[in-house]
């Protein structure tokens, strides 16, 4: 069996194993890889079990479509594995399940993301059913109908679905007259206006090399990798026309909107200004949002407004930083009697952190459990592919998984006091949407059409 | 592709909902290597005090899952009591006299591990991932909450709130669960899968410490439990470390088989309507009851599975090609087998129909296209391919320690065995069209089932004649 997987792995673990004495010719084995027609992708090889998983993303997501079509891209990633080349849908969906590969897209505000997994057996039929997703999606009358009514059906779902409402309503709220105010998903006034035309228009603009990022995992070698990047992407335009869009702060700070709707139990969105990814003061910001809402259950949030006082079943904080918007965020949702509380403990909670900054303790706890935990992000090839990925669009660099420890450790207590001020200072926008008892004071709106 | 409708897991993990969706999958693929791949060096053993320990190598990451499984579940539960087995998760986190809350959370996460737990109709379960050299720790806190749980009021009572808002989240927040609950509540006649995992809402407002406690204290023993460790570990290094610490958990009570009251053969296919103001996009299910991996007879519930496959599969399956792709009817259709049960278990179909469509219309459809696979049997082609995509599942698994560790969990808190899990491909291939067709003509009648329609209170042309 190999062992390089582990030994890359090993290299960040907080105890460094015997293996990596033996064998520390193999520690560096993330490999850049630049194919023949010059497509780069970073590689683990690792054949122990007979399969691939490759993710990879082009710049583009949502923030491509036409400002009066929310959706395009949306649909777009609904409609590649939906027949492609010679071969219908039913038949690319076929090939698909015969050779018990798995394909999948998807657009977020900042890209259209894809990734495949398959068995090694079936490694050049795959790669293939892939190519022609991607170079000669059939976007057939029967497909785009068939998909259209399937999207449209979630949103009709969503128009009374509370926590698909209080997302919405955030984002519209945040980013006024910006790509990320508007749905991902499209409206149901917006989807049924999109057209062939702007499908092909969409993959024309988005789908190029340029802003191509790619990262494989398992079974298969550089060189192999590299013909296959060629066969795959090398079609595509060299260069995409990318709309520019501009950097922005969320709007709404301080404010709070509560929308009206019959549920037991009101969901809460809160954001204001983060930390960019590529701001020296991340690291820091990412430990102090650990340490007040960071997903565990030691965090400040969880214990105050769930451990003590059983207020919400789960409540967390997360930086979220995208091309154009660095943003820090709180959610939960709780009934409709005690959400008001809940959002009281909230911003009382993320104001104490912004005044006195975290403990000596808490940070060095943090810093620990951040060093410890990356590694579980490693433990599957669809994890590493995606990190291998995440890392790539980022800009962290190649080494960045050797250096991250080193820059959690060199956070001081005053970098982490500086950082917390720098969490929302303009307070948060909130969002309620439910029946929150004392909360009608304040912005009332009418939720935003899906 | 769209993803279709998803039913919700019947797992519902106290403390965070990741692992819901994971065991959804996992409970209707259950699945094992292939002959294509290295079968896993699985080993199997038991302690003095009755543990049962299974030990999953993956070598490839220094990561370890580290999971322990109770035999018991909701439909162990005193009636009265619905809710009780999920409470009892939840207050699981609140320490012992050894380690009193919050220091086993903190000792995880101070290790940079990820912990949390679920609760099911059948068992119960606690994990942590970490990275491996902190695997003896977690077993020293995990085996001393084995039987050394305290609870004072003062931990209790949030807690009861946290469960509620659990509910509100889960069901009162969202109209195809609340369907989902009374389907089964109507398809189970005796058997106490007809109580909702979280239990109902006005038992578990009444759910008290000492009932969580009383619970604890009947089931909770070294003998009613499995320790599942999957990922970079032998097997004797883990035998070595659950002696030092598990081993030496003294067995607190005598379990008995697990005999819960049994369905009598149905006799009337049965509907129910939920209406809901919130209803946007009507949609309709129905659960049929048959056996699981555990009751059926040799080979019947592997014909199940790929029955489910071959009519359920979300975008190949007859349902979808029909109801979806032919006569445009729905915009999504499809269906699965839940085979990891300990009693009579659910073969499920569900579809949502186009705007234009009604409920009675889609199911009329819906009825065709299982009538057709009753009389006229499915093809040879179709079984070859549905098998082979079954088996490559097993494959994928073995790329997940995580998921490999929840399938023996599953798998010996279910009944059934971890010879069963290793030869499921064997069982799969070993499958005969005339098996699946039987399978069709023996359960899918009827009179086996619940239909739910979920419609807002306004929709006339959903209504019954």
């Amino acid at each position: 069996m190999s062992r390089r997987l582990r030994v890359l792995i090993a290299s960040l673990a907080v105890a460094l194993c015997a293996v990596l004495a033996i064998r520390p010719a193999d520690a560096t084995t993330i490999q850049r890889v630049v194919s023949p027609g010059g497509i780069e992708a970073w590689l683990v090889h690792e054949p122990s079990l007979p399969l691939v998983a490759m993710n990879f993303a082009f710049v583009g997501g949502a923030s491509e479509d036409p400002a009066d079509k929310p959706g395009v891209g949306y649909m777009v990633a609904s409609l590649l594995d939906e027949g492609a080349g010679e071969l219908d849908s039913k038949a690319f969906q076929r090939r698909l399940e015969d050779t018990a590969t798995e394909m999948r897209f998807s657009a977020t505000q900042d890209y259209f993301y894809g990734s495949i997994r398959m068995l090694s057996e079936h490694r050049d039929q795959a790669f293939d059913l892939l190519r022609l997703a991607l170079q000669h999606p059939r976007f057939d009358d029967e497909a785009v109908a068939r998909i259209r009514g399937q999207i449209l059906s979630g949103l009709r779902r969503e128009s009374t679905d509370p926590g698909s409402i209080a997302t919405r309503t955030w984002w519209r709220d945040a980013f006024p007259n910006h790509p990320y105010g508007r749905p991902v998903n499209g409206s149901l006034t917006s989807v049924p206006t999109i057209g062939l035309a702007d499908l092909k228009d969409y993959t024309g603009r988005v789908l190029a090399r340029r802003h191509l990022k790619v990262a494989a995992v398992g079974d298969i070698d550089a060189a192999t990798l590299g013909t296959v990047l060629d066969r795959v992407f090398g079609a595509l335009p060299a260069d995409g026309k990318l709309a520019a869009i501009p950097d922005r702060t969320p709007q709404g700070g301080g404010k709070r909107v509560v929308v009206s709707l019959d549920v037991p139990q009101s969901v809460v969105r809160m954001g204001g200004v983060g930390v960019q990814r590529n701001d020296p003061g991340f690291i820091s910001a990412y430990i102090v949002n650990h340490i007040l809402g960071g997903g565990s259950f030691t965090s400040r949030l969880y214990q105050e407004v769930r451990e003590k006082r059983g207020l919400v079943y789960g409540v967390s904080s997360y930086l979220l930083t995208m091309r154009h918007a660095a943003l820090f965020m709180v959610t939960t949702q709780a009934g409709n009697d005690h959400a008001g509380d809940a959002v009281q403990l909230i911003d009382a909670q993320v104001r104490r952190m912004a005044d006195e900054g975290p403990s000596e303790a808490e940070l060095s706890k943090a810093k620990a459990y951040l060093k410890g935990a990356y590694v579980l992000n490693l433990d599957t090839s669809s994890k590493i592919a995606s990190v291998l990925l995440q890392n790539q669009l980022d800009n962290l660099g190649i080494d960045y998984i050797e250096r991250r420890r080193a820059m959690i450790d060199a956070v001081t207590v005053d970098d982490a006091r500086r950082a917390a001020k720098r969490l929302a200072p303009g307070g948060l926008l909130t969002t309620v949407v439910g029946r929150p008892k004392g909360m009608t004071v304040g912005m009332t709106t009418e939720a935003p059409r899906p | 592709m769209i993803p279709p409708f998803r039913r919700s897991a019947r797992a519902r993990p106290g403390l965070a909902m990741g692992l819901a969706a994971i065991l959804a999958v996992a409970l209707t693929t259950f699945s094992d290597v292939t002959q294509a791949a290295p079968k896993p060096d699985v080993a199997h053993f038991t302690l003095s005090n009755g543990l049962e320990v299974v030990v999953v190598p993956d070598r490839r990451a220094p990561v370890v899952t580290h999971m322990v499984w109770y035999k018991v579940g909701a439909a162990d539960e005193t009636p009265g009591k619905s809710g009780l087995a999920h409470f009892l998760e939840h207050l699981m986190f609140k320490g012992t006299a050894k380690n009193p809350a919050p220091v086993f959370s903190q000792t995880v996460a101070l290790v940079g591990g990820q912990e949390n737990a679920f609760t099911t109709q059948d068992y119960t379960g606690y994990y942590q991932r970490v990275s491996r050299e902190h695997l003896k720790t977690l077993m020293e806190f995990e085996s001393d909450r084995m039987t050394g749980l305290v609870l004072n009021e003062q931990a209790v009572v949030p807690e009861l709130k946290v469960v509620l808002e659990e509910y509100n989240q889960r069901v009162a927040n969202n109209p195809r669960a609340r369907l989902s609950e009374q389907v089964d509540a109507a398809l189970y006649l005796n058997h106490p899968y007809g109580r909702p995992v979280i239990g109902w809402r006005h038992e578990i407002e009444k759910l008290t410490r000492e009932d969580a406690l009383a619970f604890y204290r009947r089931f909770y023993t070294p003998n009613n439990a499995v320790l599942v460790v999957a990922g970079d570990v032998t097997a004797d290094e883990v035998r070595k470390l659950a002696e030092e610490t598990y081993g030496k958990v003294a067995k607190v009570a005598e379990i008995g088989p697990r005999h819960r009251p049994q369905e009598p053969p149905p006799a009337a296919e049965r509907h129910v309507t939920l209406a809901d103001a919130r209803v946007q996009q009507p949609s309709l299910h129905r659960e049929y009851l048959v056996p699981s991996a555990t009751t059926a007879k040799p080979g019947e519930s592997e014909a199940l599975e790929v029955l489910g496959f071959i009519l359920g599969r979300s975008s190949t399956g007859r349902l979808h090609n029909a109801l979806v792709m032919e006569r445009g009817l729905a915009v999504s259709a499809g269906g699965w087998y839940r085979g990891t049960a300990l009693d009579a278990t659910q073969f499920g179909v569900y579809a949502s129909p186009k705007p234009e469509v009604s409920l009675p219309q889609l199911e009329a459809a819906l009825d065709s296209v299982i009538a057709d696979v009753v009389s006229k049997g499915v093809t040879a082609d179709e079984v070859e391919r549905a098998k082979s995509r079954l088996i490559a599942e097993a494959i994928y698994a073995q790329d997940n320690q995580a998921t490999m560790a929840r399938w023996y969990g599953m798998a010996l808190t279910t009944g059934s065995t971890v010879e069963r899990v290793l030869s499921w491909p064997d069982r799969i291939r070993a499958v005969t069209t005339e098996a699946v067709n039987q399978a069709a003509r023996t359960w899918l009648d009827k009179k086996r089932s619940v239909t739910g329609y979920l419609v807002a209170p306004t929709q006339k042309e959903d209504k019954r004649t």
